[in-house]
């Protein structure tokens, strides 16, 4: 298992962390379940690790599928530098925003999995993985055609054009006739 | 115009009944607890929370039945091998397996969400009218049962005020507790299921999904402590409960109205996923047992660039064109199991698999069986190796088609060199008793790298057709479609050759990507008529956008040609 990267599993884990606080939040916050300012607090504590926690970091070897619309959150998130980049900031951050969470039967599903993203990203730290943000690759060229090529080739056709390509006529400078000719003045 | 009821339709009915039947159980069960007098004093107690969970729970009896049929792979095998008799559209439907497992694990999540809510309205009524409701018919329900004689409707007994007496009850209480472990089991399921995982870190795929045992553990005991309570037909005959609620301060005091008594639920989970769990078994033990079998390694391979092929030997081992097998090292690891396509075909006496080095196992594989080393080999050094299979999939299909076309994408030619070189043998043996009349092949790649293999395959299919005066039976077509700048110059000076400059062959390489459109209208004007197989292995998108070409080529008129769309995928 030398090649995992357990950052990707924490990212799934604490982006669904994040969606079930919110969830169990709104749920003893909307039936106002008796303690649900711990409901309210879950539901800003689950929003904000979707926020942070919806930018796919790079992965080290291959690509990185990015989710959608993920790059102004990208930007973001890339603001706070060594904070958002460092997994064992990440692991102690979800640890201490679970705890809250923990006091309400709606939402201390949240507070488990979130512990567990938590957990999964000290492992991820402890194997020296960072977060690094996708960044955009740099427009190549403008549109050609005023747009109506949609993907114009970039590299050449490793054909000659056709005309190259037929064979050159044989030489038709003369036509030498085996049996001489005589012009016969009429 | 395009016909994608024959391409799809199928797929779309099994979708709606399964629909269908979800709908008609959410619907039935939740009337059930909704309508009937026994849950009247429940329904007093717990509003229609009560109903809101029962009938996703009956919902998740019926997925939970069906999730795990899809993945007893040696079960498909078995009925799409004795379905020799169906037509191949039904044996297709079983390659939608996948497909089907992953929609019902969304229904289960989805309806797995809709019960915990409900429960957690549940649980703090429950709490709630035990701890805080006085002189309400709440408070005279929920006290019963603290005598003795009498039975409980209300299953908190303790009296802890919320939050912490809903936090008490969901631990401390069997139903509770294994809700919360198969909650987080399923969770966590499905965080390591995600494409961007699967794909990548296969092994932490397939451990955590390992968590489903504890799953269908804690889902069949979770009705054992008979919690949901309702009133004993005894007791309703005695005590109305439509006439007596308004009296609730006077039960036991009047003739009318005694005291009355409940009982809980028999669990009935069990009866929905006993069945399934143990066809499950099986399958596995089969697998188990089918590995068991020796497997001999008769030849090691090293191709060119990272790919190794490995020829064994098992004893009874039957495959047909296109199966593939799950192959296991104890050397390199003790409980993966990888899938690969047999390159094979049926008429060779050995079978053969061409792996290619991409990760951790295919490394250590590679090792074990001595390919980074120089030197030759000996037998008994070379590692054991289990083998599950092999397994069905689409390119069986290949011969019931007079017509097909075959499109593999890069490492995805594989499960056709199986299928190339049976047809050959076939061809050579009888070639009248061959349906098969005519093979498009495309082989698209991004580098060259990936002809080497293959490419010698072609080149003596092509030069025994030649022999034979057959040169129209398979026409094949290789698209390059990544070069750089001197690639790209070497092509064009070497242009005029005979044999293309890439793979040796007389058909020359295109570049690029084929023009779909034109492929399809050519075939479709020179087969009329015709039911022409498509078979593809490679990426999604590509997938897509051959099924749009079969549904838009192929006639709406039943006599006219029709391309079927079939695709491989593990």
């Amino acid at each position: 298992m030398g090649r995992i990267e357990w950052a990707m599993w924490a990212n799934e884990q604490a982006l669904a962390s994040g969606l079930i606080l919110v969830t169990g939040g709104i749920v003893a916050v909307a039936a106002q379940f008796k303690g649900w300012p711990f409901a309210a607090y879950a539901i800003a504590a689950g929003v904000f690790v979707c926020l942070l926690e919806y930018p796919r970091g790079k992965r080290k070897k291959g690509s990185t599928m990015e989710r959608c619309g993920q790059k102004y959150l990208t930007a973001v998130v890339k603001v706070f530098g060594p904070i958002t980049r460092n997994y064992y900031v990440r692991a102690i951050l979800h640890a201490a925003l679970a705890v809250p969470a923990g006091f309400l039967l709606s939402t201390i599903l949240g507070t488990a999995c979130l512990g567990i993203a938590s957990a999964i990203y000290l492992l991820a730290a402890l194997r020296g993985e960072e977060w690094n943000p996708i960044e955009q690759k740099p427009q190549e060229r403008p549109p050609v055609g005023g747009g109506t090529i949609k993907q114009p080739p970039t590299m050449p056709p490793p054909r000659p054009p056709a005309e190259t390509r037929k064979k050159p006529p044989a030489e038709l400078a003369g036509q030498e006739n085996p049996i001489p000719v005589t012009v016969e003045a009429e | 115009m395009g016909n994608w009821v024959v391409n799809e339709g199928l797929s779309i009915f099994v979708i709606l009944v399964w629909l269908g039947l979800n709908a008609f159980l959410f619907w039935w069960y939740y009337r059930v607890y909704d309508v009937p007098d026994k849950y009247y004093y429940s329904r007093q107690l717990l509003g229609s929370a009560l109903a809101w969970a029962r009938a996703p729970a009956a919902c998740l009896n019926f997925n939970c039945l069906l999730i795990l049929l899809p993945v007893c792979r040696n079960l498909l095998s078995f009925l799409r091998g004795s379905s020799a008799c169906c037509s191949t559209r039904i044996r297709r439907q079983l390659d939608r397996n996948l497909t089907f497992h992953k929609m019902v694990a969304w229904m289960i999540a989805l309806h797995t969400a809709i019960h915990t809510i409900a429960h957690l309205f549940n649980v703090e009524r429950c709490v709630d009218a035990r701890v805080e409701a006085k002189g309400t018919i709440q408070a005279a329900l929920s006290d019963l049962g603290d005598k003795s004689g009498e039975t409980y409707l209300n299953f908190v007994r303790k009296k802890i005020s919320n939050p912490e007496g809903g936090l008490y009850v969901a631990f401390t209480y069997l139903a509770g507790l294994s809700g919360v472990i198969i909650t987080l089991a399923l969770i966590l399921i499905i965080t390591s299921s995600t494409k961007t995982i699967r794909r990548s870190y296969f092994e932490v795929f397939w451990y955590t999904h390992h968590l489903f045992v504890i799953f269908f553990i804690g889902l069949v005991i979770h009705g054992a402590g008979r919690i949901v309570r309702g009133q004993t037909d005894e007791s309703l005959k005695q005590h109305n409960p439509n006439k007596c609620d308004k009296n609730f301060t006077q039960w036991g005091k009047i003739s009318s109205c005694p005291i009355p008594q409940f009982a809980g639920n028999p669990p009935m989970t069990w009866k929905w996923v006993v069945v399934p769990m143990i066809l499950y078994f099986f399958e596995r033990l089969v697998r188990f047992w089918r590995s068991q079998q020796k497997v001999v390694i008769t030849k090691v391979v090293n191709h060119p660039f990272k790919t190794f092929e490995l020829q064994m030997m098992k004893k009874g081992f039957k495959m047909e064109v296109g199966q593939y097998i799950f192959v296991q090292c104890p050397t390199v690891s003790h409980l993966e199991w990888h899938p690969f396509t047999l390159t094979s075909a049926p008429e060779e006496d050995y079978f053969s698999i061409h792996i290619r080095i991409v990760g951790d196992w295919t490394e250590g594989l590679s090792n074990a069986c001595g390919c980074d080393k120089q030197e030759f080999q000996e037998a008994w050094k070379l590692p054991k190796i289990l083998v599950d299979g092999p397994f069905g999939t689409a390119s069986e299909d290949v011969f019931s088609y007079e017509t097909v076309m075959l499109v593999g994408a890069g490492i995805g030619v594989t499960p056709f060199a199986s299928i190339l070189k049976s047809v050959w043998y076939k061809y050579c043996s009888d070639a009248t008793s061959l349906r098969l009349k005519k093979i498009y092949f495309y082989w698209l790649c991004r580098d060259t790298h990936a002809f080497e293999w293959f490419a010698d395959l072609l080149q003596s299919l092509e030069n025994q057709m030649q022999e034979r005066d057959n040169a129209q039976f398979l026409s094949y077509n290789i698209y390059l479609t990544g070069w750089d700048e001197s690639q790209a110059t070497h092509f064009t000076v070497h242009h005029d050759e005979e044999k293309d400059v890439i793979t040796g062959l007389k058909q020359k390489t295109l570049y690029g990507r084929p023009n779909w459109e034109n492929e399809f209208k050519t075939i479709a004007s020179q087969h009329p008529s015709s039911r022409v197989g498509v078979f593809l292995c490679g990426p999604e998108a590509l997938a897509e956008t051959l099924n749009k070409q079969c549904i838009n080529n192929s006639d709406a008129d039943p006599r006219g040609v029709h391309f079927i769309f079939n695709k491989e995928n593990f």
